[in-house]
């Protein structure tokens, strides 16, 4: 969908969508020419996209590709369509308070070190969107929040330990 | 490398609660430290007893190798004066004076001449998106300049140690960020340590370190106690 999206801004080449892709969403995992290719296949297959005749030039392939109708009413739709929101209910923190607590070990040494971690992970990330270009920083924060969502669980899950594994043993 | 700041195992009771309860820890020269805990921990006590503001019923509190527990209220405030500078969650500004005049309030108090005084404030405002608003009184600035404000003053002197409590706890999330960005920019370019109390995890992530306090004892980075 993130081609189909790229496609729509202005008709381009394999090439040139890889390098975009990679700018703004590959994050350090550059997206494999093959893939690229296979999913402009699919997505021609589909009738989502245009292939244009190979334009002479440097590299194996300089077609262009260009969104159809189809393809930009099925853009538009996932674009403004909200992503279905995950609760998470049963996260490996989660498992592993209660197991530990259900067990008889350290919840409590396990939380703290989940808690130093988080906030290690938070560090760079705010060092991150300190120092780095805007889109970066959006990206950044977007970690930064959901780090902190669960940094508030451990601590709310730190306070009420002793309750919880009352709960949990009885 | 010697701690800047050390306590060693305070304990502070307030009536019948004890508020610290075994409290140490340590801070390096031109390190940023994170206090963090839930309400009622015990932080910004410790804070209080770190920065000379309160007198801890046992323990030590050491700062650049001089025992500051045990000094008399004209030592600790004149150390409070002359080393340290201070930021709290409302910036406190004094209403009835100009921004500018509450930013040059420590170098007055330390004995500089107004006009010395105001001309040592007045870079602060363009350095901290303020310009224009020196001749504002408290009133006529929002939350986020206000504590803009109340940082310049907490940083104008160039103290040892800036001593924050939860300084962006009254902010927004964007408005709390560029507080933060000034805060511990300013004070890494400048060396000082700061002392951050905060409950807000985004608001430590800026720190070099945390310490959490819990039943008013602290406790050093989990990550440190914890065998790798």
């Amino acid at each position: 969908m993130t081609l189909l999206g790229l496609l729509e801004r202005e008709p381009s080449h394999g090439y040139d969508l890889k390098r975009v892709y990679d700018e703004f969403f590959g994050r350090g995992k550059p997206l494999p020419f093959g893939q690229v290719y296979a999913t402009l296949g699919r997505l021609a297959r589909d009738g989502k996209v245009m292939v244009g005749e190979a334009e002479p030039g440097d590299g194996p392939d300089r077609k262009r590709y260009v969104i159809t109708e189809t393809g930009a009413t099925e853009f538009e739709s996932w674009l403004t369509e909200p992503v279905a929101p995950e609760p998470s209910l049963q996260t490996v923190l989660f498992t592993k308070v209660v197991l530990a607590l259900m067990l008889g070990r350290d919840a409590q040494q396990y939380l703290d070190a989940q808690r130093a971690a988080h906030l290690r992970r938070m560090r760079e990330l705010t060092e991150l969107r300190r120092t780095g270009p805007l889109v970066d920083a959006l990206l950044a924060d977007h970690g930064l929040f959901h780090l902190e969502a669960d940094l508030r669980w451990i601590d709310l899950t730190t306070a009420r330990l002793d309750a919880i594994a009352e709960a949990v043993r009885s | 490398m010697t701690a800047l700041i050390e306590a060693r195992d305070l304990t502070l009771t307030f009536g019948e609660t004890p508020a610290l309860r075994g409290a140490s820890l340590t801070a390096d020269a031109g390190e940023v430290l994170a206090l963090m805990g839930p309400s009622g921990s015990g932080k910004s006590t410790l804070l209080h007893c770190l920065a000379g503001i309160l007198t801890p019923d046992s323990g030590e509190v050491h700062f650049n190798g001089r025992r500051i527990d045990t000094m008399n209220e004209a030592q600790r405030s004149e150390l409070r004066r002359r080393t340290f500078g201070f930021v709290f969650q409302f910036g406190q500004l004094v209403p009835e004076l100009t921004a500018e005049e509450n930013v040059a309030l420590p170098l007055l108090f330390g004995g500089t001449r107004r006009a010395g005084a105001l001309a040592q404030a007045r870079p602060w405002f363009a350095r901290l998106g303020l310009d224009g608003m020196q001749r504002r009184r408290s009133g006529e600035l929002s939350g986020g300049q206000a504590q803009r404000v109340a940082l310049a003053r907490g940083l104008v002197a160039r103290p040892q140690v800036l001593f924050a409590d939860e300084p962006t706890g009254a902010l927004d999330s964007l408005t709390g960020e560029q507080v933060m960005e000034l805060l511990v920019g300013t004070a890494r370019e400048q060396g000082t340590t700061v002392i951050l109390v905060t409950h807000e995890p985004r608001v430590a992530a800026y720190a070099d370190r945390e310490t959490v306090v819990r039943d008013g004892k602290a406790s050093t980075l989990a990550a440190e106690r914890i065998a790798p």
